[in-house]
């Protein structure tokens, strides 16, 4: 039968099970087909520690939410359009994410008994009133999955785990998404499982043909392509984007990478991405601790390499002794911490900003690091390869914090042309002539990198303190001051070098939202809607943590309130407050989950009575 | 070819040396206490080196923190004086990014059993080609008289005042229960098995662990005195020789035999027994190198020093390698464009 096509601007969909229900999977899928189509897009997954949590119960359920659009998409969604609820306790735990009139699909075959008192419900919610606000479809999806496989003669065990698959097709038919590109991918994934692969191509089919014959589905939905920038285009993960931003400052210093770095939520991704590169000459050593991980770095620093080491929180407090060695050796090392929640092991699959001081301060003594942030997970690549850049020119360990969020959330990304991207011009020292370990570039105050090999150069650096110049190890009350002030000259002078802080919106006004990181997406969704209701208010989001580029003073100067939105308790706040006596007001959150814009356009309204 | 590499091979070709111990001496005044056995290993280490023919700009010392690893200052090639604990996992990085260079740890029994425990084990297992030499006096000499982790059982220092409760390290057991390639120990009071040992660790492929008995004069005073002193050592030392019968004493008259799995002295002079009968060192034989390390637990048993063990294994760095070849061999050499565009792209236009 023919039904009705409907347009839409922008849907959010929540697809949420078990944590073994492939959810992840499904919204993986439907995320690169919706990039595919040209929609711009933001994901949210959003899942439990636990490989698998006990089947049924709602610390177990899985959730991954995206948000696409023909308008320009900056966050995962405030609230869902639709909800894939494959079972009882995914229906409990997200249904207060779904709007009012939003869609339910529910997987009826999943409500059964011992499910529905796992979940904490004593009547199934599908088949009393308790749902009347919401547009509820309830398939059995089980059953129709069997259905699909009958003749396959497969064990209920690999039917079962297909049921995903139609979930995804009728997604696909309902807001009309082709199936060519995952049809293409179950090809690829499961060549060496032929029964899996015919088992979920066919199971992907059938819920296409369910979404076009069934009658319970009276309209089916169009987002058409967003106005995006011309160019070529992928879909990209913040730690994909990390990985290839590496790759990329390896090309362009030509030097080799070298990755130390210990298994770690949710960081481990851009040690398996980097893993897979290795015809760029990228060594990557899985270390037996966080420690091993950073000094294997500043080892392979040391012998000429661009030393890298990825972690989140934890790891960075175990990595904090070597950061000071780093610091002292003025070796060029890029520290990248995805933020989780914490303290100790805290919330490991969801997302925080509670590492910002932890990043600036959280060295023993004097230890100046610079700090830089990724805004969005394309920017990530920028990001990986700036902080590279600066460690290179500077000698210095720098620090990039990227977060749980951006980690694992995916955006469509331009993908620039290589040859746009900057030379980092490395010059290893080579002459003996005049040589010495801590004589400085007058610009940049970087010590010369002479690394082991060289005739002539032999020498010896340590984490004592140095006498300036010659590098001998000193006591001296007055060459240590010296050198104190040296090191925290050469970070401040990075500023220097940096390119100036811009305002999005007018530069002048009642109220800028400052942010840093992840939530830049959440604040320009919320400082863009509050500009169109007329509100005086701009947007400046510091990618530069340390040291501050120079006109943030000229650009505070120009407004009068200044809030601050963060995923901690006010620590970019407290920054602002120390240095430039800014009376900010701060707009905290720490959840595990990133804002949504509504949080902050309320914020926004409060200063703005 | 990375920028690293090709820097140094653009460079004229440093002129042949031959070198003398001198020339491993570095401007650097000694700062250990006097009498101390870390001169004796500095100096077998410098007059080693000449006979190995690597160029002083090819070597690298690396050490975490402690007496022992002031070591690096005093030699003049690379000289790298990490953090606590961490010289090894330092190592590990710079060989694995520049297998071309020579890399020596040198490290104590608390930074290296102790704090630095993990990353010792570590490196044993993966048979990086770096050589360890861990000073062994049984005593926290840099922070001033605590006990170690292989100080006895009982040992009264200063954080011990009623006795250490702790039981020790074998470091011998220890590394080989990692499956090191190569252990061996020696004595700072023998200048020339010191040496022996060290040109034998320097020509292993693999890990070398040298466990070196090292006087502290301040605050463990003869602490091995039986095994190094001329009086004792010749009845309380078992001299390990390849190939050879385990015979040991004064006179050359007593020898290790195996009873059952156990080693028990027997006398050589009563007729009884005679060098048949006993036990023959084989640095390759994985069993016996477990009997030969427990020995030093058992205090009637002699106290075995040399090569108590040696195995090839493949390089870790080298597999490493291996993999980067292989990889470009198979998708060419990595093209950053190609790799932003593979996988699925789309065009706007």
């Amino acid at each position: 039968m023919a039904k009705d096509v409907q347009n839409l601007d922008d849907v959010t969909i929540r697809f949420a099970g078990d944590s073994g229900d492939g959810m992840q999977l499904t919204g993986m899928q439907f995320t690169s087909t919706t990039a595919f189509v040209g929609n711009d897009l933001s994901t949210l997954p959003d899942y439990p520690a636990e490989i698998r949590a006990p089947a049924g119960t709602l610390f177990g359920v899985s959730g991954f939410q995206i948000h696409f659009g023909t308008t320009e998409i900056n966050t995962p969604g405030d609230t869902c359009d639709v909800l894939v609820a494959m079972n009882p306790a995914a229906l409990k735990v997200n249904l207060r994410s779904l709007r009012k009139g939003g869609i339910i699909i529910a997987n009826s075959d999943g409500f059964n008994e011992k499910n529905l008192r796992l979940a904490g419900y004593e009547a199934n919610p599908l088949e009393d009133d308790s749902l009347d606000q919401f547009q509820l479809h309830s398939v059995n999806i089980t059953q129709l999955t069997q259905n699909a496989l009958a003749d396959l003669g497969l064990s209920t065990k690999v039917t079962d785990r297909s049921k995903n698959f139609f979930a995804l097709g009728m997604m696909y038919w309902m807001f009309s998404r082709p199936v060519e590109p995952t049809l293409k991918w179950i090809g690829e994934k499961f060549a060496k499982t032929p029964e899996v692969m015919e088992a979920n191509i066919r199971v992907l089919k059938a819920g296409v043909a369910y979404g076009e014959t069934t009658e319970i589905f009276a309209v089916r939905y169009e987002v058409k392509p967003a106005s995006l920038s011309p160019g070529r285009y992928r879909s990209i993960t913040g730690n994909e984007a990390t990985a290839w931003g590496f790759i990329a400052a390896s090309v362009k210093s030509r030097l080799e990478l070298f990755l130390g770095s210990y298994p770690i939520t949710p960081a481990s991704d851009i040690l398996h991405e980097l893993s897979r590169h290795k015809n760029f000459h990228v060594k990557t050593f899985q270390a037996e601790d966080e420690i091993a991980g950073i000094t294997s770095a500043i080892g392979a620093s040391y012998g000429g390499s661009l030393g890298i080491t990825t972690t989140s929180g934890p790891g960075m407090a175990l990595k904090s002794e070597a950061m000071g060695l780093a610091v002292m050796l003025e070796l060029p090392l890029v520290i990248c911490d995805v933020q989780r929640g914490g303290p100790s092991t805290g919330l490991p699959t969801k997302t925080e900003q509670a590492d910002l001081l932890q990043a600036i301060h959280g060295r023993n003594s004097e230890a100046p690091i610079p700090v830089i942030a990724a805004l969005s997970p394309a920017d990530c690549f920028a990001t990986a390869f700036e902080a590279s850049r600066i460690a290179l020119t500077y000698m210095t360990p720098v620090i990039f914090l990227s977060d749980g969020y951006l980690a694992n959330g995916a955006e469509p990304w331009l993908i620039p042309d290589v040859s746009s991207l900057p030379d980092i011009g490395v010059t290893f020292r080579t002459d003996p002539k005049g040589f010495f370990p801590y004589l400085r570039d007058e610009k940049t105050l970087a010590r010369p990198w002479a690394v082991p090999g060289t005739p002539g150069l032999e020498h010896r650096i340590g984490g004592l303190e140095k006498q300036h110049i010659t590098g001998n190890v000193s006591y001296d009350a007055e060459n240590h001051e010296f050198m104190v002030r040296i090191r925290q000259e050469k970070i401040d002078r990075i500023a220097e070098g940096i390119p100036a802080a811009s305002v999005e919106g007018p530069s002048s006004g009642e109220l800028l939202v400052v942010g840093w990181g992840g939530t830049y997406g959440a604040i320009r969704t919320a400082v863009e809607v509050k500009r169109r209701e007329g509100k005086s208010v701009s947007h400046l989001h510091l990618k530069y943590l340390n040291p501050f580029q120079k006109n943030l003073p000229a650009i505070f100067s120009r407004f009068r309130k200044v809030l601050v939105p963060e995923l901690n308790l006010g620590q970019l706040s407290q920054l602002l407050k120390s240095r430039y006596l800014l009376p900010t007001v701060s707009l905290t959150k720490i959840q595990g989950l990133p804002f949504r814009s509504v949080e902050i356009e309320n914020a926004i309204d409060d200063l703005l009575k | 070819m990375n920028l690293a590499t090709e820097t140094l091979q653009h460079l004229p070709p440093a002129p042949e040396v031959k070198y003398t111990a001198k020339d491993f001496q570095s401007d650097q005044d000694v700062r250990w206490c006097p009498g101390c056995g870390d001169y004796s290993i500095l100096a077998q280490v410098q007059r080693v080196m000449p006979e190995l023919g690597i160029p002083k700009h090819k070597l690298v010392f690396v050490s975490g923190i402690g007496c022992s690893s002031r070591f690096p200052y005093y030699m003049d090639a690379y000289g790298f004086h990490g953090i606590h604990g961490r010289a090894t996992a330092i190592a590990s990085g710079l060989k694995i990014a520049r297998p071309d260079l020579t890399v020596w740890v040198a490290t104590g029994d608390g930074d290296g059993l102790s704090i630095g425990g993990n990353h010792l084990i570590h490196l044993c297992r993966r048979n990086i080609d770096i050589k360890i030499l861990l000073f062994n006096n049984q005593i926290y000499g840099l922070t001033k008289g605590q006990y170690s982790p292989t100080s006895e059982f009982g040992k009264v220092t200063k954080s011990t005042p009623a006795g250490s409760v702790d039981h020790p390290f074998n470091p011998l057991l220890l590394t080989l229960g990692a499956e090191a390639t190569f252990v061996a120990r020696t004595l700072d009071r023998d200048p020339k098995h010191m040496q022996n040992v060290i040109r034998r660790a320097a020509a292993h492929k693999g890990t070398a662990f040298v466990e070196i008995y090292q006087n502290c004069n301040v605050f463990n005073d003869g602490a091995f005195f039986q095994f190094t002193e001329k009086e004792t050592k010749d009845d309380s030392v078992l001299f390990l020789e390849h190939g050879k019968p385990m015979i040991f004493g004064k006179e050359k008259n007593r020898g290790i035999r195996l009873d059952g799995f156990t080693p028990t002295v027997v006398s050589l002079a009563e007729g009884k027994y005679s060098a048949s009968d006993l036990l023959v060192h084989n640095e390759n034989d994985t069993m016996l190198s477990f009997i030969l390390a427990r020995m030093s637990n058992i205090p009637s048993l002699p106290r075995p020093v040399g090569v108590v063990y040696a195995t090839e294994r493949p390089l870790y760095e080298v597999e490493v390698e291996r993999q980067i070849s292989r990889a470009v061999q198979k998708q060419g050499e990595g093209e950053l464009q190609k790799l932003l565009y593979h996988g699925e792209t789309w065009t706007i236009k």
